[in-house]
């Protein structure tokens, strides 16, 4: 605790670096340049975000338990246009299932995931006073706000928001005949959508270029704590994907507005003959998965570095196979690129492409399997602390593998056609992606806390809140994967047609109920949140006996990150419980002893 | 279910006013450290963990013996039970690592759980141990790929020749399908055709003519509301444009008509096509080539009691080729089921109604088959007397010039 420095010395120390210490309300709290405010920023506006799509996904939800019964509570989110009577409408039905998903898959699972831990975590885990460029850094939460801003807005025009799903595919979210969401809401959609994507470029540019450039001295790339190795990599991928998925949209704003037809081919919608001929929807579709399928691992890389730290963190041991680990980060960045066909298989691509992406797909498993035994070996001899983050480490842990093997179904070209929009996909990719990472997401707002708010966010709301959210998420997706098996099709907005599945009507009441009680649970992690942000019990500077660099700096928030001098690395992050030392951890600031040796081979 | 909801939501809301009040009362009274894990603590939270394992299984197996008969029955369709055998391997393998992986996640965290005084192994890594768990699903991973492509490649592989080709016709928010007539081949088909008596859009000579008769009559009407308008208004340009789209329509269909000026026979065999809608009949035990074409947005010709899937997709035709091998009848006796019924129902997001899209599919012997499409309507049937009228003439003409 030799850091507890006065502010008065700590304004001195960095007055030759920053000359703005003395900064009014408007630069402090929202335009501000500093990395840890901004990830403040990007989570309180991804966890609003993400509390919009929660509820949205309990009103679809509870159309489907009890299909065309009349809800107050229907009405009282959605109005007499779109709930008469508390009956939700089918349009926005569809709605409801397209801004859930672009909420939760965008909003919270990209910018709210990534933008928060990169911003919080890059400059403080590998030494850097901030990142490469504060203003670019600024820029990126302030597209994000009005992305964000717009995407709400579009719930409130008279057309309704996009209903075309969230992967938009034309020519549904073309052509305004086809569905009222179509209209003005699908161009605000794209508004938004275009800004997030610049968003999340100037963010990813940020990142690469601080990780590569601004580490501090002795921290080489093979002392990177795995966290960063993820950030990283998922950096890269958002750089090399995103545009593509701008193209996309750009394209599809043309279509829609100045009467091109990149995606669009002989269509006689609303008893007329449209010109366009010559178009593709699939064109769009190989476009919008070329993001779609990197997006997947920008979404879960970053889940599987927080749960890396947060493991290797509470079971007080090294984490295990830490190069196999970097390698199979790097191996699942790169296969990323080169599975997207996997989304197409019975879109009328030629069978023989649908081979080819089968076998690049299922080698995704192979880095997926080393990451999973890796993490259970982790455990394996350790001294587990049962600390909420850890809890939620775990449990994305088997999440992650649960998730993950009934990819391998999937990827399968042959099974894929029987399953193919189906609510096994719906089970298999919320399991993988929705729980994975925001277990994830959970475990690393628990754990870093301290370092977004000084305080600590309380313990036994916290065991609460872990419990109800992992009893209910296996309880909403488990039996998913049922209905999947049974041929019943997702964005359905009623079952009541086919006496085929009348056999699973207790089952949708029964997932309704999860969910919600899945909801109540975030409220309880809402109020721990804010009370523990204003009131919690302040946090010691290295409340969980941590190695890595962030947890050197001084409690309270300053400029700069360090008082005086950047911290020298001497050591990797996982020297935990290493023989011959007095504390089961040892910073990675501590030289080595004569004659240690560092890093995975030193035992 | 109004008032279970209510009632869940209510006791929610209390729950978690008493969960904050016992938090503020035992907070007050232990002060606690939200940074030290107790003793205690961990060993509840981690024998807590341990249990969730077996709630877990035990929820996998209540959802599977609760749900699972009601999954889809056997494969109806011969390449669809090539399916089932290659799901049923892969799912042993991700049961096993699933039970596997699983029980050891949650039994080492609960046997290494903190221990008073106890500390952990400094083990980084182990090659041997990293190169087996590297090889070993790599080799499962070869056999489960080669043995799906395989089966894709099965599956995908070109109809036989002498199946028969039933055309898919998808629009909001319903199913067509065609069968092919005496001739045993579809008419074409273009989305430039399509009107009110004509939906799906056939080639036949009558069809065109009635639409390009239909074309110039709305281009006169055009063309006098030209004459009326004020010179360069508004409406004039709205007209003038709305001019040349009629007439590059017009020019669209005439360049079909002489294609088959061209190629010296006209569009014939669309007359005698049968569309049907609602329900369609399917000979047992034969290859069917399924074309699909959509009118609008993607739909998908979802049929999974042949394991069978393709999208429709507008601007292109796709295609799917089965053999159903199980009658309704016989497939009503495996279900136990007397009300079963195959289905046809769109599986791609379209819109509103996107969840009532279906059709009912009945497979049938081909002697019933036979009789089912016999008692169907032929498309254009005045196009087809005059067709077989012309044909005799030109009999007769031959007959008579060769006297």
């Amino acid at each position: 605790m030799e850091a507890q420095v006065t502010e008065k010395e700590i304004l001195t120390t960095q007055h030759e670096e920053h000359h703005h210490h003395d900064e009014p309300f408007l630069t402090k709290y929202l335009f501000s340049q500093d990395h840890k405010m901004i990830g403040k920023q990007f989570l309180i506006t991804g966890t609003f975000m993400a509390f919009v799509g929660m509820i949205m996904s309990l009103l679809f939800r509870v159309q489907l338990a009890w299909p065309g019964e009349g809800f107050a509570v229907l009405n009282f989110f959605l109005g007499d246009k779109w709930a008469p009577e508390g009956v939700l409408d089918p349009n926005m039905y569809l709605a409801l299932v397209t801004i859930h998903g672009t909420i939760m898959v965008f909003f919270l699972l990209t910018a709210g995931l990534s933008g928060t831990f990169a911003n919080l975590l890059i400059p403080l885990q590998i030494g850097a006073r901030d990142m490469a460029s504060g203003l670019l850094n600024m820029l990126s939460y302030w597209f994000f706000f009005v992305s964000s801003a717009i995407m709400l807005f579009s719930l409130y025009v008279e057309s309704g928001p996009a209903a075309a799903g969230w992967t938009v595919y034309p020519p549904l979210s073309a052509l305004p005949q086809a569905v009222p969401g179509s209209g003005l809401g699908m161009t605000l959609w794209l508004v938004s959508m275009s800004l997030f994507i610049v968003s999340s470029l100037l963010g990813g540019l940020n990142y690469i270029v601080t990780i590569i450039n601004l580490r501090t001295k002795g921290m080489k790339m093979t002392r990177l704590p795995l966290s960063i190795w993820a950030l990283f990599v998922t950096a890269i991928l958002g750089v090399l994907s995103f545009p593509v998925l701008f193209a996309a949209a750009l394209l599809l704003i043309f279509d829609r507005t100045f009467g091109t037809s990149f995606y669009l081919s002989d269509i006689y919608i609303a008893g007329e003959a449209l010109d366009a001929t010559g178009g593709s929807p699939l064109l769009f579709q190989h476009l919008f998965w070329f993001l779609g399928h990197p997006e997947v691992y920008i979404i879960l890389l970053p889940a599987l570095g927080i749960t890396s730290e947060v493991i290797a963190t509470n079971s007080r041991k090294p984490i295990f196979g830490y190069r196999a680990m970097v390698g199979s980060i790097l191996a699942i960045g790169f296969l990323s690129f080169i599975v997207w066909g996997h989304h197409m298989f019975v879109t009328g691509m030629n069978p023989f492409v649908g081979a080819v992406f089968t076998f690049t797909t299922l080698l995704i498993a192979i880095p997926s399997a080393v990451k999973a035994f890796n993490y259970i070996t982790t455990l394996w001899k350790g001294n587990i602390r049962f600390t909420p983050a850890m809890m939620f480490a775990i449990a994305m842990v088997s999440t992650f593998i649960t998730g993950g093997l009934t990819g391998i179904i999937l990827a399968d070209a042959a099974l894929d056609i029987n399953l193919h929009d189906t609510y096994f996909v719906v089970a298999h990719f919320h399991i993988v992606m929705g729980l994975s990472a925001v277990l994830a997401m959970f475990a690393g707002v628990y754990h870093w806390f301290p370092k977004l708010f000084g305080t600590l966010l309380n313990k036994r709301l916290g065991y609460i809140h872990f419990w109800l959210t992992f009893l209910s998420a296996y309880g909403v997706f488990f039996p998913q994967h049922f209905q999947g098996l049974a041929g019943v099709p997702r964005r359905y907005y009623s079952y009541t047609e086919y006496p085929m599945f009348a056999d699973f009507a207790d089952l949708s009441v029964f997932i309704t109920i999860a969910a919600i009680i899945g909801g109540i649970a975030q409220v309880i992690f809402a109020y721990n949140f804010i009370y523990s942000a204003f009131r919690g019990q302040k946090s010691p500077q290295n409340p969980w006996g941590s190695n890595t660099l962030e947890w050197t700096t001084p409690i309270e928030h300053i400029h700069g990150n360090w008082p005086g001098e950047l911290p020298t690395v001497h050591r990797w992050a996982y020297d935990y419980s290493k023989p011959g030392k007095d504390q089961d951890f040892v910073p990675q600031t501590v030289p080595l002893e004569e004659g240690e040796v560092d890093g995975e081979s030193g035992h | 279910m109004g008032l279970l909801v209510s009632i869940v939501v209510v006791l929610g809301i209390i729950t978690f006013a008493q969960l904050i009040k016992v938090f503020e009362v035992t907070k007050s009274l232990k002060g606690g450290d939200d940074h030290i894990v107790t003793d205690k603590e961990n060993r509840n939270q981690a024998t807590l963990m341990f249990g969730y394992l077996f709630v877990f299984f035990a929820f996998c197996i209540w959802t599977y013996v609760k749900y699972g008969q009601f999954m889809l029955p056997e494969a109806a369709s011969v390449h669809g039970e090539k399916i089932d055998t290659l799901l049923g391997f892969n799912f042993l393998i991700i049961i096993l690592a699933f039970i596997i992986t699983h029980i050891l996640l949650f039994y080492f965290a609960f046997k290494y759980q903190r221990r008073v005084g106890g500390k952990a192994d400094f083990i980084t890594h182990n090659n041997k141990l990293e190169l087996v768990w590297t090889t070993f699903p790599a080799i499962v991973l070869a056999v489960i790929i080669i043995y799906g492509i395989s089966t894709w490649n099965e599956i995908t592989r070109s109809e036989p020749e002498n199946a028969l080709t039933v055309e898919l016709y998808a629009k909001q928010f319903d199913w067509t399908a065609r069968f092919p007539g005496e001739d045993g081949k579809l008419g074409e088909a273009n989305y430039r055709l399509i009107s009110g008596t004509n939906p799906m859009g056939l080639i036949t000579d009558n069809s065109l003519e009635e639409k390009l008769a239909e074309l110039n009559e709305k281009k006169a009407e055009l063309d006098a509301k030209l004459l009326d308008a004020v010179p360069d208004g508004k409406i004039a340009e709205d007209t003038q444009e709305e001019i040349w789209r009629v007439e590059n329509h017009i020019n669209k269909l005439i360049a079909f008509q002489k294609e088959a000026d061209n190629r010296g026979a006209g569009y014939i065999s669309g007359f005698d096509d049968k569309p049907v809608k609602v329900e369609f009949h399917l000979p047992v035990d034969e290859p069917i080539k399924f074309q699909i074409r959509a009118q609008d947005v993607i739909h998908s010709a979802y049929m999974p009691h042949f394991r069978a899937q393709m999208n429709a997709v507008p601007g292109m035709v796709t295609s799917f080729y089965f053999t159903p091998n199980k009658t309704t009848e016989e497939m009503r006796l495996i279900t136990k089921n007397p009300e079963f019924d195959y289905l046809l129902y769109c599986n791609k997001i379209c819109g509103a109604a996107h969840y009532n899209m279906q059709m009912k599919i009945v497979v049938e012997s081909r002697e019933k088959y036979e009789a089912w499409l016999d008692q169907q309507p032929v498309f254009y049937a005045e196009g087809l007397e005059r067709l077989l009228e012309e044909e005799l003439n030109k009999k007769q003409e031959v007959l008579a010039s060769k006297k």
